[in-house]
């Protein structure tokens, strides 16, 4: 297992380039602890299939380097650099049973045959497919044909590095909620560092330790699932994470007042300086609630969802969105909202004023 | 207008696809067909279309027997998880496709075209070729041209599944928009109940061939008929407990969790199906019961904690709001309300909820 570094990183698939658009990913830099679990987040076309592919080498980036444990490998291929990988769907020989599919990365690379039989137990039990080992992989579920997957990614000990990419999207939500906790049980058992890259902000912020949230190529916050709900540092993490995500509304800053709607709100940070094309507020719906006094509103619908209900809200600046209890009633009409002050933050040309 | 199924039954070879259903839709409704993979959402729908003759049984659709009637015959439209349109057609021909077919004039097309390109936002792509547009856009061309024609039946199987994340969400909220001032009948199937939440209208729960419940959405989750039915709707899953009552006296784990109920029932052993979020790390409401855990694992989404318990044989999930960090093996106490339990008998009949 290995630390892995990403040092001033930056692909394009085209020879030239003039502009930001012409580079899939740009000034990439990440630390990633040996033995840490870390999620890549970011929409299709973000630029996190590109990294991933960097990070394996399928692709030689245009500028900067990798780093194993502070070596360069930039140079390496895919094999030497000894990462395993796990794929959207089940990669695996359907002829073989169960224990020789687990068994095959380990056979590959001559491990003695008793070393193997004890290390495809292990994963075997962990992974509840024990009881399975000698049945032919042709006759499982789709769920079961991605444990197996699962499992030859984590059954050797050598690796760098184990790469989930999209494992669960082909999964169905109740078995995917299991295979889910299963990952992030298996993780605190064996402490190697995973890399899970997905668009699916649940699984990314349920898995990792620390979320990369990617965005037009290039890394726009790095966190705890915590920072990111609580702080986001840019209004593309707000709305991304979330759902439904952050509000974001056009503001006026005067001196140190923040003005949205022709009235003065309280914000997180105190503005100091002012010097951005556009200027925006960001709240989150769970931090929005009816008030006598505040933005003005009108209530357009409400959805409730058996857990919470959520408000859809039309203010001269645009719609707003909140959450609010289940049981709680809501007004219907005209109504007023607050913003939670330590949880309202202004942004600069979308960035956090800080 | 309606669309009744009665009595429908398919069978392939000697395999039941679909167990004797009945089922009654009503004009200017969204209803959700909510089951896993295989439960038979797929076949219900290709048998409301006309694609798929029962094996017995009738379908009507407004007073008239329409089963075995093709489905050229029949009003309908089908939008697939798949992302299907064709592919050397511009997005404008291929939304004005099945007007074309049915030979209405070329004016009446521009106009019906525009009109629904705006109200799908693809107004300004309507030149373009499908393999020019995100997957989001081509989804919303392929449901443009359901909407175009004015069907009476308009099917959607999965629609969302291919998409991100967060374009599933704002594909979400647009969709009962769109049907909302049309005079026809939404069938949707999905395996999210989260979906089925989001959407409203009427939902039923499938599992295996067999539809369990149907009726409004928040009642069919509030009020499940059987224990199978409120396991099809919850995720993540909900808890469940086996359970003795003798007099006003209700309890389990050996006795170890005890609390008073007015339900007027035999004494004896009974069923109590708990959702995740109705157990938390706080105290909700003021009939709240305290049960031990043992922390299995601990998954945090940014503003909620998910944490995986055991307790005796129990291995439960509660869902809390807020961010509780534990470690595995951590013991901790855990708080139901007792207003929130869903009562089953012995046949996981419900008996009552709250």
């Amino acid at each position: 297992m290995a630390k892995v570094t990403l040092k001033d990183l930056s692909h394009s698939y085209l020879k030239t380039q003039s502009s930001d658009a012409d580079w899939a990913i740009r000034g990439v830099n990440i630390d990633w602890n040996d033995g840490g679990a870390y999620a890549l987040l970011g929409p299709s076309g973000c630029g996190k299939t590109t990294l991933l592919n960097i990070i394996s080498g399928l692709i030689t980036p245009t500028k900067g380097d990798i780093l194993f444990d502070d070596k360069v490998v930039s140079g390496l291929n895919p094999v030497e650099r000894n990462i395993a990988q796990i794929f959207q769907f089940p990669v695996i020989y359907d002829t073989m049973t169960v224990y020789d599919n687990l068994a095959f990365p380990l056979r590959n690379r001559k491990i003695p045959e008793e070393e193997i039989k004890a290390k495809v137990h292990e994963i075997a039990e962990m992974l509840e497919l024990s009881s399975t080992l000698n049945n032919r992989a042709s006759g499982l579920t789709a769920d079961g044909k991605q444990k197996i997957s699962l499992g030859r990614g984590l059954v050797r000990s050598d690796v760098n590095a184990i790469m989930f990419d999209e494992p669960l999207t082909v999964i169905d939500p109740h078995l995917k909620w299991i295979l889910r906790s299963k990952l992030k049980e298996l993780h605190q058992k064996i402490n190697r560092t995973m890399i899970y890259v997905t668009h699916d902000q649940t699984e990314a912020l349920t898995f990792a330790d620390q979320v990369v949230v990617m965005h037009e190529g290039q890394i726009v916050q790095t966190g705890t699932p915590v920072d990111l709900f609580e702080k986001p540092k840019h209004t593309f993490v707000g709305y991304f994470i979330g759902s439904p995500g952050m509000n974001v509304l056009p503001c006026q800053i005067n001196g140190s007042d923040v003005i949205v709607n022709g009235k003065k709100i309280e914000t997180h940070q105190q503005v100091k300086k002012n010097n951005f094309s556009k200027t925006e507020v960001g709240v989150r719906p769970e931090f929005i609630s009816f008030s006598n006094d505040g933005i003005p509103v009108k209530v357009l619908s409400v959805s409730n969802t058996g857990r919470y209900k959520i408000v859809d809200t039309e203010s001269e600046s645009g719609k707003i969105k909140m959450i609010a209890k289940s049981n709680e009633n809501i007004p219907s009409g005209s109504a007023f909202l607050k913003f939670k002050k330590e949880y309202t933050y202004t942004y600069g040309d979308s960035w956090i004023i800080e | 207008m309606s669309l009744e199924l009665k009595n429908v039954e398919k069978k392939v070879g000697l395999d039941t696809h679909i167990y004797p259903t009945n089922l009654k839709l009503e004009k200017n409704t969204i209803n959700i067909l909510l089951g896993s993979t295989l439960a038979g959402k797929t076949t219900l729908m290709q048998i409301m279309a006309g694609l798929d003759k029962p094996t017995s049984g009738e379908i009507w659709f407004n007073n008239e027997n329409v089963t075995g009637m093709k489905v050229q015959k029949r009003n309908v439209s089908m939008v697939y998880q798949q992302f299907i349109n064709y592919p050397n057609f511009t997005v404008y021909d291929n939304i004005a496709s099945p007007l074309k077919i049915t030979g209405v004039n070329s004016d009446e097309i521009k106009q019906r075209v525009g009109k629904v390109a705006e109200l799908l936002k693809l107004s300004g792509m309507l030149n373009k070729k499908p393999n020019e547009l995100s997957g989001g856009q081509q989804q919303r061309t392929a449901l443009a041209r359901a909407l175009v024609k004015d069907s009476d039946l308009i099917l959607l199987d999965e629609p969302l599944a291919n998409l991100d994340f967060k374009l599933r969400e704002e594909l979400r909220e647009e969709l009962p928009k769109l049907f909302e001032n049309r005079d026809c009948i939404v069938v949707y199937a999905t395996t999210e109940p989260s979906e089925a939440l989001l959407l409203g209208g009427n939902t039923a729960t499938l599992l295996e061939g067999k539809v369990i419940q149907y009726g409004k959405t928040l009642d069919t989750y509030n009020k499940p008929n059987t224990l199978v039915s409120a396991q099809v709707f919850s995720d993540p899953p909900m808890n469940i407990a086996k359970i003795k009552k003798s007099g006003d006296q209700c309890s389990f784990l050996q006795n170890k969790i005890q609390w008073k109920t007015k339900l007027n029932i035999k004494d004896g052993e009974y069923k109590v199906g708990i959702r995740p979020h109705n157990i938390t790390t706080y105290k909700e409401g003021s009939n709240t019961l305290e049960i031990k855990g043992k922390v299995l694992i601990s998954e945090i989404s940014g503003s909620e904690s998910l944490i995986h318990f055991t307790n005796g044989d129990l291995s439960w999930v509660s869902l809390s709001n807020g961010v509780f960090q534990k470690n595995v093996g951590d013991e901790m106490n855990l708080y139901m309300n007792t207003d929130e339990f869903v009562y089953f008998d012995q046949n996981e009949r419900l008996i009552s909820n709250g």
